[in-house]
């Protein structure tokens, strides 16, 4: 009876909350549809090729790919000892057919990454198996080139029987495999990532430090004044802010130049009697990349200040505060939201300079996005590039998702 | 705060000191941008003052050689389907996302803006990989992919901007009036929201033709675009003719972006968002 009765009595209703829901469905959907376009082009041309870049960080079967019967033959290798004579005849098989498909330098060159040297001993390795007939393979092929006896080269192939590989990851941080496939740091020669890394950070948190003190007394000059002259000095923040990053790159290579503007001007004053070394060096990447990101830094800061309203600090004055310590109690730390902003901002967005460092840095002066460029167009070794690529998207994303948790994706304003 | 009358001497330093420190930062910002700017009149290949004569002899080199002339053509080439795609895109998307109760607004939100966030070099290498599988290397068509991919999510930031505080009943009392969704969107919708397209379209445009590192990685010989000429001829030697196509960047920036600004206040005015 209850059933009934709760079921007639809503009768009435339910098809009228279905209606409503159908329609809202169908809002939803429509919406849906408009995005969709975009979102399927961003999709594909942006978050597919990415994730990509990354799993080629730790993804690799060039081995594997290119010789399935060694990876295969192996399988039953217990990594003690070199393996017997059947692995060696599926070495030379491999490499026979290499050398007839001519893929024995990409074998090499993989081989090369983690035993400098070896390249050119598969190539002609490879050149000269082709020419044996048949076995005993073994002897003949350490003949051939003394690197198959070396245990290393068959842990490296041993660790190549997988797709995945943390050869590249170790590596972008400095540590590599050792012969018997334990992790160790890299020789010295071979590590130079963590500085890199570290002179990354260094440098942007340089910059960071550099545009908050430049930044800092501007930003309150402008909140300050009256609206008619902030208004004119505006344009002197936001049109640099404007002009491309490569316009104002160019400007500093044009001014730090040796024989450019800046040392003409300080040697025509009898400052230096010799040019001085402005370019090509720390000293130019930091004044070139601050003059960029300073108006990134100020915006916030002004904008933040904006809102500050004067009578705190006038209240603190009449309670008997003196000048800087009315500044220091009571302003200031209204101002650190803004600051915060600024700051982590101009940090993030300096982790990946590539173009003025280029340009007006030292060898010594490259960021990580120099070393990933480097890897890709020149050394061709894409899982190095994207490994470091990885590790600095990584690093930009979770930076972004703090600053995102603290100020607010939404409030990043252009111009 | 300007110095009150009563201030001590002490306040008094204080206020000139940071007085003068403001205008030695605001110079450190401008001077860049105007001490190069005159550098491209100068009529002898040097970067120094004072200029022995004016000259217009590099622009004309700007203007007459194949090279950067090859270069300019490009990039407007590229520049404007750039605008075009990215503007029909970005549009379709804000209107949706603009909708009350979109679905996953935050997470949609976010993968539509990213390629803002993440850093360029990596989207360069990541497109470079991908474009080097299905064969779009080196071809206009991967440049001009690529670079919509880059300047859509600021059409999508400012038409969203125009679109917040749209008063959606005037879209219903046209449907109610009789108009098709279609009619609606172009009598009503459209006319409101296209200071917004407008300045988001010049943005797309300024991204794509002041865009250099995906450039460098994913466009041929072909596709050389002015900022691609201009930074390899700043890492070979620097000359006055790449400080004259600096110069038209930089006042092409400025052209644009004052429209845009001048846009946004007109429309802003014009929804009473700011009365002034």
């Amino acid at each position: 009876m209850a059933t009934i009765a709760a079921h007639t009595g809503n009768l009435e209703d339910v098809p009228l909350r279905l209606k409503l829901r159908r329609v809202e469905r169908r809002q939803k959907l429509k919406a849906f549809i408009l995005v969709l376009p975009l979102l399927l082009f961003v999709l594909t041309t942006f978050v597919l090729p990415i994730g990509r870049m990354m799993f080629n960080a730790v993804h690799d079967n060039t081995l594997l790919k290119l010789m399935p019967r060694t990876m295969r033959a192996l399988d039953a290798w217990d990594g003690s000892d070199l393996p017997g004579e059947a692995v060696y005849a599926a070495l030379a098989g491999d490499l026979k057919e290499s050398s007839a498909q001519r893929t024995a330098s990409v074998i090499g060159k993989r081989i090369n990454y983690e035993l400098p040297g070896s390249l050119s001993e598969v190539i002609s390795s490879a050149r000269k198996v082709s020419k044996l007939s048949d076995g005993p393979y073994r002897e003949a092929l350490i003949e051939t080139s003394p690197l198959w006896g070396q245990h290393g080269v068959w842990s490296l192939l041993k660790r190549g029987t997988s797709a995945y590989t943390g050869y590249y990851l170790l590596r972008s941080v400095d540590y590599q495999y050792s012969p018997d496939s334990r992790i160790v740091a890299s020789p010295p020669e071979n590590a130079i990532f963590r500085d890199v890394f570290l002179r990354t950070l260094g440098i942007s948190i340089a910059v960071s430090v550099v545009t908050l003190l430049l930044g800092f007394p501007v930003a309150y000059l402008l909140a300050t004044l009256p609206r008619k002259s902030s208004n004119l000095l505006m344009i002197l923040v936001v049109l640099p802010f404007w002009t491309s990053v490569l316009v104002r790159t160019t400007a500093w290579v044009v001014l730090l130049q040796q024989h450019g503007v800046v040392n003409d001007t300080l040697m025509a004053l009898h400052v230096i009697s010799q040019p001085a070394e402005l370019i090509y060096n720390r000293i130019g990447t930091i004044v070139a990349m601050s003059h960029i990101q300073l108006p990134v830094t100020l915006l916030p800061i002004y904008s933040v200040m904006k809102t500050i309203s004067p009578i705190y600090v006038r209240a603190a004055r009449s309670l008997g505060a003196g000048p800087f310590y009315a500044f220091w109690k009571v302003y200031f730390p209204q101002t650190l939201p803004g600051i915060a902003a600024g700051c982590l901002l101009t940090f993030i967005l300096c982790l990946g300079y590539y173009i003025t460092p280029a340009l007006v840095g030292g060898p010594a002066d490259q960021m990580v996005s120099s070393f990933v460029a480097h890897y890709t167009n020149e050394e061709l070794n894409w899982g190095m590039a994207s490994a470091l690529g990885a590790i600095l998207l990584t690093a930009t994303l979770l930076l972004y998702y703090f600053f995102n948790k603290l100020v607010g994706v939404d409030r990043i304003k252009m111009g | 705060m300007a110095a009150s009358a009563y201030a001590s001497p002490m306040e008094k330093t204080w206020y000139c000191l940071h007085r003068m420190l403001c205008a030695m930062v605001l110079l450190f910002l401008i001077a860049p941008i105007f001490v190069v700017v005159p550098l491209s009149f100068n009529s002898v290949p040097f970067f120094t003052y004072p200029l022995p004569r004016l000259s217009l002899r590099w622009y004309q080199d700007f203007f007459l050689t194949v090279r950067w002339q090859g270069a300019l053509y490009n990039s407007i080439f590229v520049a404007v389907s750039v605008t075009l795609l990215s503007t029909v895109l970005g549009t379709l998307a804000a209107l949706g996302l603009s909708r009350p109760k979109f679905p996953w607004r935050t997470a949609v939100m976010t993968v539509l803006i990213s390629p803002i966030i993440v850093p360029i070099v990596i989207t360069a290498v990541g497109m470079y990989f991908f474009y080097a599988d299905v064969g779009l290397l080196n071809s206009y068509a991967g440049l001009v992919l690529a670079h919509t991919t880059l300047a859509t999510p600021f059409v999508v930031i400012t038409v969203l901007a125009t679109l917040t505080g749209f008063d959606h009943s005037l879209t219903r009392a046209a449907a109610g009036l009789g108009a098709t969704p279609v009619t609606a969107f172009l009598k009503v919708t459209l006319p409101l929201i296209l200071p917004g397209m407008i300045s988001g379209s010049l943005f797309a445009f300024l991204t794509s033709f002041d865009e250099v590192v995906v450039t460098l990685f994913v466009a041929g010989a072909e596709q050389r675009t002015l900022p691609k000429v201009m930074f390899s001829g700043i890492r070979e030697e620097i000359s006055p003719t790449i400080i004259a196509a600096a110069t038209i960047l930089t006042l092409f920036s400025i052209v644009v972006l004052t429209t845009i600004e001048l846009l946004r206040w007109r429309s802003e005015r014009l929804r009473g968002i700011r009365n002034t």
